[in-house]
């Protein structure tokens, strides 16, 4: 459960780090008239949704934290039979950061008014990412076929949990890219405005997300993660 | 940011942030059924909570019976007292007090008390509402699916929730599960609304340190629900693998029946610890609403500014980020190394330092006040009294050489029905008593108020009181008949009795509660705009009640803090967050 907590207090020193700057020192009682600090005032305006989008990449960030958590856990017992990692998860891997890519490279083509080329890069974005679904369940059946079933061990169970968990996140990212594309095809070619700029901006940060979350639980399934423990548990001690 | 004082006539700041566009509902079925008003959210939100509250009243009716009366209900075997004992439990935490606290007040309070129209993203409010609606439905389906709800105990605890002999074994725990993890879903769809509404929809002039404490409670739940709940999720999601797909996140090796089970290699503690991380927590997604609604009915009923506001403030996010570190202190008992109960020990009994600090300010509030003893106030009084009472009994147990001759005693039971149980419930209907005046534009009938308090304050008493006694004597919980056991004297059985006829007394005084409601609602004296003569900013809304958009053409400007009560000097003995007021200095006080 370290991991979990790790997070989380990274979580509240950030927000009482915030809070802070937002006069939670300051004496209210003393103070008539409007004040700097409230929202409008002197405070970059971000909108809703971006804040919005923020809190749940926390949510959602302590729900892989726990998982986590939970892996490193069971890991630890000494009847831990770690999975093999199939050769396929790299491609995938190289996909999804392609996918991340060209998201990155249709948000900068829309900020620039490029509207063919942010086309060609949602589309590319959106296809990648499909690729990328589909090499996972391939692994999966690879991994089948070798005889590691879901319930045969459990870390093959942990395989199969946090990538189906990570696919699910990519599935519901997919449905919101798929709609943002919509938009991005039918917008006339001499606007990219605002509203489709935001949507692709929304797009683009939880891609990130989702490689990075990827990239540590790809380190954690390979088992460089336990390596990395065990040097940390070395400092420590 | 350092505080600048521009004085009451210093300029008021643009807005740059733009008024929001508001959804118009076409029919009364978008109004009223499918709204995206947090108003009307709000009220969907209390009604299915105060209803399948009432289921979990009954079930608790049938438990005390079989308990005080062994065997007087024909239908009452040791399957269904686990069922309904199970039922209670996760009803009453999960389904009532989370959703009626964060999705009812919150969905009501926060646009009005921060001074905005609506939440910021109305349609996922919508959604957030219905999809707990859902998970309400499923788990009552669960009382109809073959074998009956769970009866795992509402922690549900691996191995036993799942395996032959725990009754709902067959499908009302899958039901359960599967309720639980719509909830969650549900919840993060209003949680992330009424985090982003405090940050981003507060109204010019609103700092931070401007809000009422209720804000301050029911968003800091919100975030810590927000990180508590994923720990549920994912501990549900595995139990249910386990359950459906044979995986073996939680189930050790096991014999039943004398045959070998399919399971093997995983780890019941695994989930302890998980439920715990939210279940913790989850004590304070209860307790930290309550705390911020009762500092803010004391500070109106007694005509004073809450003593030690910043004070205040503090306690509430130390409480929040403190109790996401103690939850080991429910697993004593579980074989863990004696070293980390000493470290969860320590968290725990740390905790009540910011805890202490608050019952003191609302003490020190009521110092001197000008205390009017209206139904609200009666509630927020039997609350603090309440709440110190289940605290003490928390420092106890929060040490483990006292916890563990404890542990699964009635004293537990006793311990927490006091702290989580009875005094959150109190300040519930002392909120629904404050702000129904503003809910429904009537004033409720304060005679029948005052009956039903104190009806349900001396009842829970009756209750809870001699079931420590019972705890100490050794009564275990959970236990569907104790017969002749040689530790138990006569007169427990005789104590037993009057606890239940006490149960049956107050849970029928909650009718009383419910008419005043409704016969409140047609025939209640016109209450007019701000009854209590209070200074927040949901009482001094153009119409009562608050129609979709709250504020009519022109959103407030708060002026100055939530708690301008008997300032020195000025006209009234409250000034309203958005009144300007030039004539008067706040420096008096």
């Amino acid at each position: 459960m370290s991991i979990i907590i790790l997070f989380l207090a990274a979580i509240l020193s950030a927000v009482g780090w915030w809070f802070w700057r937002q006069g939670i020192g300051s004496k209210p009682w003393l103070h008539v008239g409007v004040l700097a600090g409230s929202p409008g005032a002197n405070a970059p305006v971000v909108p809703a949704a971006k804040t919005g989008l923020g809190v749940f990449l926390v949510v959602a960030g302590c729900l892989f934290a726990l998982v986590v958590s939970a892996y490193s856990m069971r890991m630890q017992m000494g009847d831990w039979w770690p999975m093999p990692v199939p050769g396929i998860l790299w491609v995938n891997t190289g996909i999804l950061v392609m996918s991340s890519v060209a998201l990155g490279w249709a948000r900068v083509s829309c900020r620039n008014g490029a509207v063919e080329r942010m086309r060609v890069g949602l589309i590319s974005a959106f296809l990648f990412a499909l690729v990328f679904l589909a090499g996972q369940v391939a692994a999966w059946r690879e991994l089948a076929a070798a005889g590691y079933t879901l319930s045969s061990n459990p870390a093959n169970s942990f395989f199969y949990l946090i990538t189906g968990a990570h696919g699910l996140h990519v599935l519901g990212g997919l449905f919101a890219l798929g709609r943002t594309t919509e938009a991005g095809l039918s917008t006339p070619a001499a606007r990219g405005t605002r509203d489709l700029l935001l949507r692709i901006d929304l797009c683009d940060i939880y891609w990130h997300f989702l490689l990075l979350v990827w990239l540590i639980l790809l380190a954690l399934l390979a088992g460089w993660a336990g390596e990395f423990m065990v040097i940390c548990r070395q400092l420590l001690t | 940011m350092s505080d600048v004082t521009l004085g009451p006539t210093g300029a008021v700041p643009p807005a740059e942030v733009e008024d929001v566009e508001l959804y118009h509902p076409h029919s009364w079925v978008t109004k009223y059924v499918f709204s995206q008003d947090a108003k009307v959210i709000a009220i969907q939100y209390s009604m299915t909570a105060l209803s399948i509250g009432l289921v979990a009243l009954v079930l608790s009716w049938l438990i005390r019976l079989q308990l005080g009366f062994p065997g007087i209900l024909s239908f009452m075997d040791a399957s269904a007292y686990y069922q309904f004992v199970t039922m209670h439990g996760m009803i009453m935490v999960v389904y009532l007090l989370t959703a009626l606290f964060l999705g009812g007040f919150g969905n009501y309070l926060i646009p009005l008390m921060v001074g905005a129209r609506d939440m910021v993203f109305p349609y996922a409010n919508m959604l957030s509402y219905w999809i707990y609606l859902l998970a309400v439905l499923v788990l009552v389906s669960s009382f109809f699916a073959p074998g009956g709800p769970t009866g795992a105990g509402w922690t549900l605890y691996p191995p036993q929730a799942i395996l032959s002999g725990t009754p709902g074994q067959e499908s009302g725990i899958v039901l359960m599960l599967i309720s639980l993890i719509l909830f969650i879903i549900g919840f993060t769809m209003g949680g992330l609304n009424y985090v982003v509404t405090v940050l981003q929809g507060r109204a010019r002039g609103m700092t931070l340190m401007r809000m009422p404490l209720t804000v301050w409670g029911i968003v800091t739940a919100t975030v810590m629900a927000l990180l508590a709940f994923p720990a549920l999720l994912v501990g549900a999601v595995m139990m249910l693998f386990d359950k459906l797909l044979g995986t073996s996140f939680f189930m050790p090796s096991l014999l039943d029946m004398g045959q070998q089970l399919e399971y093997g290699g995983g780890s019941p503690i695994l989930f302890q610890h998980l439920f715990w991380f939210f279940g913790h927590p989850e004590v304070y997604i209860v307790a930290l609403p309550a705390f911020g609604i009762v500092s803010d009915l004391i500070s109106t009923h007694a005509r004073r500014n809450i003593f030690g506001y910043r004070m205040m403030v503090w306690a509430i996010v130390g409480i929040g980020a403190l109790s996401f570190v103690v939850w080991a202190h429910h697993m004593y008992v579980s074989g863990m190394n004696p070293q980390f109960g000493f470290f969860f020990a320590t968290t725990t009994l740390i905790i009540a330092v910011p805890t202490a600090i608050k019952v003191y300010n609302w003490v020190l509030t009521l110092w001197r006040g000008d205390i009017h003893l209206n139904v609200p106030m009666l509630f927020a009084l039997g609350f603090i009294v309440t709440f110190v009472n289940g605290g003490l009994t928390g420092l106890f147990l929060g040490n483990v050489v006292v916890d563990v001759p404890l542990s699964d005693t009635l004293f537990v039971v006793a311990h927490f029905h006091m702290v989580m149980g009875v005094a959150p419930i109190l300040v519930i209907f002392g909120a629904i008593y404050h702000w129904y005046p503003k809910i429904t534009g009537r004033m409720f009938n304060s005679t029948l108020g005052k009956f039903h308090f104190w009806v349900t304050f001396l009842g829970a008493y009756a209750i809870f009181f001699p079931m420590h006694y019972l705890g100490l004597l050794g009564l275990p919980r959970r236990y569907f008949e104790l017969t002749d056991v040689g530790f138990m004297p006569a007169s427990a059985q005789s104590l037993n009795a009057f606890m239940t006829i006490a149960a049956l007394l107050v849970g029928a005084t909650q009718l009383v509660f419910v008419a005043n409601m409704i016969w409140s609602l047609f025939r209640g004296p016109a209450a007019g705009g701000n009854p209590w003569r209070a200074t927040t900013l949901e009482w001094q809304t153009p119409e009562t009640p608050p129609p979709h958009g709250n504020w009519g053409r022109d959103l407030p400007v708060v002026y100055r803090w939530a708690y301008d009560y008997s300032v020195p000097g000025a006209d009234q003995d409250f000034i309203a967050q958005n009144d300007p007021a030039p004539h008067v200095s706040a420096h008096g006080h």
